[in-house]
């Protein structure tokens, strides 16, 4: 039988830091690798300034670096120490919806991800928080960590 | 001498210089007005009526179907053309449009609607080049617009000097334009309507109106000195909603008269061609509404082309289908709105329409519906006029940047100067700070529009090799699941 996926959303969040713990336990138990995911909050249908899009390659690149660094690694550093068999990817979009996206394309049978997140509690209290918006969309089983 | 009266005395000189005319049939034509008319109907007819065939291209781009997951994060087509936008709608749309119906009466409207339909060709072309001549620096940040085309394209062709010395002029005239247009007209217009809303016309500050244009500056300081983008940032996402108030403000007034619109576009035809009372006839009324609709729209002055050269595209003709949608939105949308108001309202033919002049023709014509739109209208002016003198000081430090290598001191020294005119144009009388603007920003089209003609038939090979990929499928949409986002439209 093929292995499981566990795609799992990170951010710099407390909420994050213990998600990754699980996942992993549940990863070794279950003998599956594990997908970790930084989505970088962005729409292509923002408005921006003229200074803003001039620099916007650039910024783009360094927003990435940045997450790799700060978010991913930590994560990363984690999974090779419980020797779970890890794939990173960083990616700009809607976190809702990239997280789907990225689960469908790597063969993900599990989403995980924190209750609360890098989100301010009021965007949370308006839109709904993206922890409850997967929970809604996705197309295989999700797990929420508080 | 104070610098009033001093920019008065340059003002007219330059207007005299700059709006050279010929006169035809007790018509006088600006010859730069011209100038740019036949580019527009040159590039219509070059690049094969594509502003009509392209349209379906162009939504496209704008709602993402051909954008990757792997493009995201970079600037997109709706992001390019939005920003341009907020440059381009400004108080043209909505006191230059009241001076065009003042001056050419209700015909002027059916002018300017061509004007705007014939140059988003026009607009096509440059933001083609924009994107095509563009220069990347190493840390990624990207640079475009008509100083880069004039300067590689033309030398491409083995027009090196020339390039060059219509690049240097070009840019000049864009420093120039965006203290003029971009700036001056911007705060005068805006001052006015500060003053009107709050009656403050007779008191201290309206004979003082300075202080208005004194704030202005202190705001676009804080951005373009102080470097405090969040202002920007705030501006850039409230404009869009401003801009769909003030078409609802317009469609209530419209509503409200519903019973008189088809007598009002009876106006706008018969005025178009056989005028009443309108210096000039036909001639006239076309003349002025090529000029404002021109002034509105910026084709063929080059500045859209900076704005739009900063999207993320492997095909440079893609951003010129999305751009022909700028002219579009503003000329034909946006201005006819402002024109239906004031035709339907009938304010165009009160006596004192000179003296009310521009935004405070507009003004009237919002109040004989409802007494409190023209607060609606002072609200949406303002933060039209401050995101166009924004986007104005960007094109001016562009300028300068290719002038001088982005030298510290020079765009200090442009900064201070842009807010002196911030000032200068809230107190300066309506008539010389339009013929300055004016000025200004049509020499812009001097250099830009030799250099698309010099650039023609590359500009029709990039864009009709893209139409026609486009049509054979051998561009394809990305597939649903691959793309970034798009919004239904």
């Amino acid at each position: 039988m093929a292995m499981d996926t566990i795609v799992v959303g990170v951010d710099k969040s407390e909420a994050s830091t213990r998600t990754v713990a699980f996942a992993l336990d549940v990863a070794l138990r279950r003998e599956a690798k594990v997908v970790l995911v930084h989505v970088i909050p962005w729409s292509p249908f923002s408005f921006t300034t003229q200074a803003e899009n001039e620099t916007r390659h650039a910024d783009r690149q360094r927003e990435i670096a940045a997450a790799e660094e700060q978010v991913i690694a930590p994560a990363a550093v984690m999974a090779e120490n419980a020797g779970v068999s890890t794939t990173t990817v960083v990616q700009h979009g809607n976190p809702a919806e990239t997280l789907i996206g990225i689960a469908k394309e790597n063969g993900g049978d599990h989403i995980m991800v924190g209750r609360t997140g890098d989100d301010s509690v009021l965007k949370s209290a308006i839109f709904g928080s993206i922890a409850s918006r997967i929970v809604q969309h996705a197309p295989v089983p999700v797990t929420v960590v508080p | 001498m104070n610098p009033v009266d001093w920019f008065n005395s340059f003002s007219a000189w330059i207007t005299g210089v700059v709006f050279y005319s010929v006169e035809i049939g007790g018509a006088k034509i600006p010859l730069i007005v011209t100038w740019l008319v036949i580019a527009g109907i040159f590039f219509t007819f070059w690049l094969g009526f594509m502003q009509f065939r392209g349209w379906k291209i162009a939504l496209n781009l704008v709602r993402g179907k051909y954008s990757r997951k792997s493009d995201a994060g970079e600037v997109s087509h709706f992001q390019a053309l939005a920003t341009a936008l907020s440059g381009t709608v400004g108080l043209g749309n909505i006191a230059g449009v009241a001076i065009a119906l003042s001056l050419g009466g209700p015909g002027a409207t059916f002018w300017m609607i061509v004007a705007g339909l014939v140059s988003m060709a026009t607009k096509m072309a440059e933001c083609t080049l924009g994107v095509k001549y563009r220069i990347e620096r190493e840390d990624g940040t990207v640079s475009g617009g008509p100083m880069y085309y004039l300067r590689d394209g033309l030398a491409e062709l083995g027009w090196a000097r020339l390039g060059k010395f219509l690049a240097v002029f070009f840019a000049i005239c864009m420093i120039g334009g965006s203290v003029g247009g971009g700036n001056m007209f911007q705060s005068n217009q805006a001052t006015a309507q500060v003053l009107s809303v709050t009656g403050a016309d007779d008191t201290f500050l309206g004979e003082n109106p300075w202080i208005v244009g004194l704030a202005f500056a202190v705001l676009v300081g804080l951005v373009i000195i102080g470097g405090i983008k969040s202002i920007a940032k705030v501006t850039e996402k409230i404009v869009p909603f401003m801009a769909i108030l003030y078409f609802l403000a317009c469609m209530t007034v419209l509503i409200a008269n519903a019973s008189k619109i088809p007598e009002a576009f009876g106006q706008i035809f018969t005025g178009a061609f056989s005028p009443e009372g309108v210096a000039g006839g036909v001639i006239g009324a076309l003349i002025v509404g090529f000029q404002r609709a021109a002034f509105s729209n910026e084709a063929g002055l080059g500045s859209a082309s900076v704005a739009h050269s900063a999207v993320r595209t492997k095909e440079p003709a893609s951003e010129g289908f999305v751009a022909m949608l700028e002219p579009f939105i503003d000329t034909v949308v946006i201005c006819t709105m402002t024109a239906l108001t004031i035709v339907i309202t009938g304010t165009w033919a009160r006596q004192d329409a000179g003296e009310l002049g521009g935004v405070g023709l507009t003004s009237e014509a919002f109040e004989t519906v409802i007494p409190w739109f023209p607060v609606v209208l002072a609200v949406a002016v303002i933060l039209f006029a401050f995101s166009t003198m924004l986007a104005w000081a960007y094109y001016g430090m562009k300028g300068l940047g290719y002038l001088f290598g982005d030298s510290k001191t020079a765009e200090n020294v442009y900064k201070v100067i842009f807010l002196v005119f911030t000032v200068i144009g809230s107190a300066a009388a309506l008539g010389p700070v339009i013929d300055f603007s004016d000025s200004m920003i049509f020499l812009m089209s001097l250099s830009n529009i030799i250099g698309l003609y010099f650039l023609a038939k590359v500009l029709r090979k990039t864009i009709r090799s893209y139409y026609q990929r486009m049509q054979s499928g051998e561009i394809e949409e990305v597939p649903v699941e691959e793309r970034d986002r798009e919004v239904s439209l």
